[in-house]
């Protein structure tokens, strides 16, 4: 069982705390002067994403969480699960709904994504920062309003629906910021 | 850069300034000693002398404080001192740490703790160009206020349902004290010292450290922290004298590093000569001068006021 002491905590570390997997965000180091030393841990739950805050006597070691980060290409999906694979090893992960999270409704085949591995299975699955993708459903809008202003609802080919500015129209293609679900721009091509 | 430098060269002037107006003579004690503080929460570095005298080697510990040598020169009849210091602390690193750090320390013969925690405010705010007020709060007191419960009397299960309200939940606390630390870093002192410099005094007697125990309490002992603006800037002695005591507090603080598995470390025979001669009833302080450096000019961390610090030194 691989362990880590106080010392050695720092952003990115993962911790394996009452059976989860965590990531550190933030250490901190607070000791008074004559006395005990502690560890102030700012701490994501790699499954569920929450974040708590927890504090460790200095010296201590906490178990270490064997989690690892991958790129996986995302093959498709059989109704159920989400399937991916690994390009140099040609290791495919089946990849449930849960793990999958938001990333669900950013990505299409081939797609590049990062993948959490927890003892080798898939916990969570992040979608690029940045996709492009084809409008499939929106309102044709007003003609010769090109003010950009307000904005409507569009419907993605993934099924995902962002505002997007009333002069875009179905069947072009934008770039969506993943992580705050929000229109860039129409895409070059 | 230039900028901090200016402001510590600034600092150090005001601070010499300050003790020449009140008669306290600045004083050099070697950084390099033999012995070392026992304290089990304060770990010392450790280096080797190897020539002409000791050709086999010499162990030799880097100051974790001026404290023994100065109070040598104070039996010795040196009058009040001052030094300004450099001192290395194993294991300390953080937005308020750093390995090597800069202590300005003071010892006032005739003084007790409460006459001394006036000078180190005066200290503060000539160094902070302010004139914040003194705030004082007894060690009990304060607990009392901030946490609900009596710090010595109260069951220790009331300090871990206190713990766990707090989100505080700590495995592997093996003391009272380990839990008091635990609440004064964590929760009281962000609090402290907001608009003031606000000093808690009369620490258990089980904190002393090097203070005496106090007269009129054997509970409790004669020891004062600074705080200002959440942080621990001070911390401060009516010094105990008693080479007896003294030397039981060393021996006791050996059995405590090994019950810990931590290092046993020579006691300061030397010191404790000193102590045997007699100590002038004296009050003394050290003051982390790079804290009140990072205070003056709003800085986060105390790498923003060092030269270079651990990660670039």
């Amino acid at each position: 069982m691989a362990t880590y002491s106080t010392n050695e905590f720092r952003g990115g570390l993962k911790l394996l705390l009452d059976g989860d997997p965590y990531v550190i965000i933030e250490n901190e180091f607070v000791k008074p002067g004559k006395g005990q030393a502690f560890n102030r841990v700012k701490l994501r739950n790699l499954k569920t994403g929450r974040v708590l805050e927890k504090t460790f006597k200095s010296g201590e070691s906490v178990e270490a969480a064997d989690v690892m980060d991958r790129d996986l290409q995302y093959l498709y999906n059989d109704g159920e699960y989400w399937y991916f694979m690994d390009n140099d090893s040609y290791e495919q992960y089946q990849v449930d709904a849960n793990a999958m999270g938001d990333a669900a409704k950013w990505i299409k085949d081939q797609d590049q994504c990062n993948v959490t591995l927890w003892n080798d299975q898939p916990i969570l699955v992040e979608a690029p920062n940045f996709v492009v993708l084809e409008i499939t459903d929106t309102d044709p809008g007003l003609k010769g309003d090109t003010s950009g202003g307000g904005g409507k609802p569009a419907t993605l080919e993934t099924g995902a629906v962002v505002r997007v500015p009333l002069f875009v129209q179905i069947g072009e293609k934008i770039k969506v910021d993943t992580r705050k679900g929000e229109y860039i721009s129409r895409a070059k091509d | 850069m230039c900028d901090r430098l200016r402001a510590r060269a600034d600092l150090l002037r005001r601070v010499r300034s300050f003790f020449d107006a009140r008669g306290v003579m600045e004083v050099c004690t070697p950084v390099l000693s033999r012995a070392a503080g026992t304290d089990p929460a304060i770990e010392p570095l450790r280096t080797r002398y190897t020539g002409p005298e000791h050709p086999r080697g010499l162990d030799l510990y880097l100051q974790t404080s001026p404290e023994f040598p100065m109070k040598r020169l104070l039996a010795a009849g040196s009058g009040p001192i001052y030094q300004i210091a450099q001192v290395f602390r194993d294991g300390e690193y953080g937005t308020r740490h750093n390995p090597e750090f800069s202590l300005l320390e003071w010892y006032r013969p005739g003084f007790d703790h409460h006459v001394l925690m006036d000078e180190v405010a005066a200290l503060a705010n000539a160094c902070l160009q302010s004139s914040l007020p003194i705030e004082k709060i007894a060690y009990v007191d304060l607990f009392r206020e901030h946490m609900g419960w009596h710090p010595l009397e109260a069951d220790l299960s009331i300090l871990e349902a206190s713990a766990r309200e707090q989100g505080l939940m700590v495995e592997g606390m093996a003391s009272r004290d380990q839990w008091l630390d635990l609440f004064m870093s964590l929760v009281i002192e962000p609090r402290l010292g907001k608009q003031s410099l606000t000093f808690i005094y009369d620490y258990p007697a089980s904190q002393a450290s090097l203070a005496r125990i106090s007269l009129h309490d054997p509970a409790l002992a004669s020891r004062f922290e600074l705080y200002h603006r959440g942080v621990e800037l001070a911390n401060g002695f009516h010094e105990l004298a008693d080479p007896v005591e003294q030397r039981q507090r060393f021996e006791q603080e050996n059995l405590q590093r090994q019950e810990r598995g931590q290092r046993q470390l020579p006691i300061d025979e030397n010191f404790l000569a000193a102590l045997e001669t007699g100590l002038p009833d004296c009050a003394g302080v050290a003051l982390g001068l790079d804290r009140l450096l990072m205070l003056k000019l709003n800085a986060s961390c105390l790498d923003d006021v060092l030269s270079f610090s651990l990660k670039n030194a």
